[in-house]
């Protein structure tokens, strides 16, 4: 088979009648693919006024034009209404979906409509059925993914299979998809805008084979930027430590979270640090398909669950976001305690980082006598595992009027029992950085709201001087360059690799001439269509708060300087005023 | 002559470059499946990896039933692949006793390693070798 360098193929589903269609979409070279392709897709097949939860609201995953071209272009957009804040938004993630939405010979699926029972959609390049799974309902992550590897059998190795655990199919606000095991479309509740639809499940085979260009260019291209990335040494740390290995630096620098970030330092921190984590408890890494640099750190959990000498193990992957928010953040300092934590979130189908920071909130206000036990069931202390573990089951469950605030946010649980100034929320649940001023904005007001929006945490790092203006510039501009990587939907880590000079000669290595040519114009165009799609659907610039703790925060600079953040947050809104046209709708 | 061994794939991570780099490079398709080593998992990515390869019989099956002498049996085991030759019958996939042949349906052809070793150095971790044939084996 061919694959259109200038159009985009899309598997449309329409789980209300089961049926599906194969789109083209024109302007490949406006919006390239990933997050453009999905902003699109979202802004025709989208309902602006309707809620998040609404059947007609479409669910994509869209991958980009290099996807399986070459190395790292291995990650998956997730375009979704977000239960969370009800706007349109994104999660990213890797594992092996992108290879198999590639090679089933797609460059997105859409899902839109409820279906009538719990079910899965299988997908090949000749095949597309909606399967009725009634059977899975309630069960975890990992139950689910077994029972679902028994469809697309005979392409094991070459398939995806992503579901929901039962916090999606409850609609916990920050319910997460999983992929593949380790990884996730993590923040802002793709979990449960999949629950919405009823969809328990995808498995995707990549059975399809393509045509490649001809001539040497693509061999070569393809080459060299293989050399590029396990020659040069650029990639060890990912895969070596890993992520983890910034927890100790960020302590030492006083910008670590801890204790629902009462502190940004502690000496506890060598209890859960990289080395810790890779010296007693990393099993083994592994990488997503198409990437050579194997990121993912699996730990090994083993868990008495007898008197006598009897023990279960599980695989439980770790990254440093994960560690800080159901680690340090809880005030938690041994390295399997965050694991076990971990192992049930994952069973349960949240997002890690949402659900250790809303448990946090939660930790706090139990010491500040806002709530008890009437209220969380269980003690939940700073540093006590156990409390923390149960209580991953009650947000899922729901198990009270409580555990459902809580599962709609720290802050709306807040709003309710009080404490609001301690709720650590920057448009969702904070990531784990307490660099300052700009990183705080750049989350409060960023596009989904996440550390990897732009590179807000590392301006912090690396300018001493308070010039909002450079501060803004710098974020507008990492912005765009990330929206590059995320249309092509590659991996980060590679941005590196990709700059816009190399992501264009890429492009005419592979035959996607068109697009390299409209790169500066496209990026521009996506930026701003994303901002819009925002705005639409209900993001408002001027309601943007970030809570009084965040200004109570010391860092090594010192404390937090309000009048800079302010400034830094003005000109950012203004920017976005201007990007979204808010003004003219 | 040597042939490729998959010999340490205790220590693949499932990053599927050999699979990649052989489809790529040798069978000039851009797919999971029309390459010479193929990467599985059994049971989801908790159980490790397992390679999908020529073992390099001889007599090779699959050139003891290919009728028009499409894959041809090689000197020290494996076979030599001749596409333009295949009148696409798939009886080498089916006779296959390590499931090393992937018939693709769209070309009709079948997809195999040819032991040319091309995508040993796109693997990260040193799970496959292209190795001497020992005599006793030749």
């Amino acid at each position: 088979m061919k694959i259109d360098p200038n159009t985009s193929r899309v598997l449309h589903v329409d789980l209300d009648s089961g049926k599906s269609h194969a789109l083209t979409i024109e302007d490949r070279h406006m919006h390239i693919g990933g997050s453009g392709l999905a902003a699109v897709l979202y802004e025709r097949y989208g309902a602006d006024d309707a809620p998040a939860d609404d059947p007609r609201q479409p669910l994509i995953f869209a991958i980009g034009p290099l996807t399986g071209f070459y190395p790292l272009m291995s990650k998956v957009v997730c375009g979704f209404r977000s239960p969370y804040t009800g706007e349109w938004s994104e999660s990213h993630a890797g594992g092996r979906l992108a290879l198999s939405i590639r090679f089933a010979g797609y460059d997105a699926i859409m899902i839109t409509g409820k279906a009538a029972k719990l079910s899965a959609l299988v997908v090949g390049s000749r095949s597309c059925e909606v399967e009725n799974v009634a059977y899975l309902r309630g069960k975890d992550v990992f139950a689910t993914g077994k029972f679902l590897r028994k469809f697309g059998k005979h392409n094991s190795g070459h398939r995806s299979a992503i579901r929901i655990g039962p916090a999606g199919e409850r609609g916990v606000a920050y319910a997460c998809i999983n992929v593949d095991s380790f990884r996730h479309f993590g923040r802002m509740g793709s979990g449960a805008a999949m629950g919405y639809k009823n969809l328990k499940g995808i498995i995707i085979s990549g059975d399809g084979a393509y045509d490649l260009p001809e001539g040497k260019a693509y061999a070569d291209m393809m080459q060299d930027i293989y050399k590029d990335i396990t020659e040069t040494g650029k990639m060890k740390k990912y895969h070596d430590l890993g992520t983890p290995q910034n927890l100790i630096p960020l302590n030492e620098l006083h910008a670590l979270p801890w204790n629902n970030l009462q502190k940004t330092h502690d000496e506890g921190v060598d209890g859960i640090s990289g080395e810790t984590f890779a010296e007693q408890l990393l099993l083994r890494q592994a990488a997503c398909a198409g990437c050579p640099v194997g990121c993912i750190h699996i730990g090994l959990l083993r868990q008495q669950f007898a008197s006598e000498h009897e023990f279960l193990y599980k695989q439980v992957s770790y990254d440093y976001e994960p560690i800080y928010a159901q680690g340090s953040m809880l005030g938690i300092t041994n390295a399997a305690d965050v694991l076990a934590l971990l192992d049930e979130t994952e069973k349960m189908g949240l997002d890690c980082m949402s659900a250790g920071v809303a448990l946090a909130w939660a930790a706090e206000a139990t010491e500040k006598g806002l709530i008890s036990k009437e209220e969380t069931i269980v003690d939940l202390k700073f540093g006590e595992m156990k409390g923390f573990l149960e209580a991953l089951k009650f947000i899922s469950s729901g198990e009270n009027a409580f555990y459902q605030a809580l599962s709609r946010g720290s802050m709306s649980a807040a709003k309710l029992y009080g404490g609001e100034d301690f709720a650590c929320v920057l448009g969702q649940e904070m990531a784990g950085y307490a660099t300052g001023e700009v990183f705080f904005v750049a989350s409060a007001y960023g596009f989904r709201h996440s550390h990897l929006d732009t590179g807000g945490y590392a301006f912090d790092q690396n300018n001493t001087e308070k010039n909002a203006e450079k501060a803004v510039e710098f974020m507008l501009e990492d912005e765009r360059g990330r929206i590059y990587i995320n249309s092509m939907m590659g991996c980060l880590f590679a941005r590196g690799t990709y700059g816009p000079d190399k992501l264009q000669e890429a492009l005419r290595a592979a035959g996607f001439t068109n697009i390299a040519e409209n790169l500066e114009e496209a990026g521009k165009y996506i930026q701003k269509l994303r901002w819009q799609l925002k705005c639409k659907t209900g993001f408002n610039v001027d309601a943007v708060t970030i809570p009084k703790r965040f200004t109570e925060v010391v860092t090594w600079k010192g404390a937090i300087d309000t009048v800079y953040m302010d400034e830094v947050a003005k000109r950012y809104s203004a920017a976005i005023k201007e990007m979204a046209q808010c003004d003219k709708q | 002559m040597k042939r490729l061994e998959a010999v340490r794939m205790e220590q693949c991570i499932g990053c599927h470059s050999c699979s990649l780099a052989c489809a790529r490079l040798v069978h000039k398709k851009l797919s999971w499946n029309t390459a010479g080593i193929r990467i599985s998992s059994a049971g989801g990515l908790t159980t490790g990896f397992e390679a999908r390869i020529c073992v390099a019989c001889d007599p090779a099956p699959c050139a003891e039933v290919c009728p028009t002498e499409a894959l041809k049996q090689r000197k020290g085991g494996g076979v030599i692949v001749k596409h333009d030759k295949c009148i696409k019958c798939g009886k080498c996939a089916e006779v296959c006793p390590v499931d090393a042949i992937y018939y693709e349906t769209e070309t009709d052809l079948p997809y195999l390693c040819i032991h040319c070793g091309r995508c040993v150095p796109f693997c990260p971790h040193n799970c496959i070798e292209l190795r001497e044939i020992p005599p006793q084996d030749q």
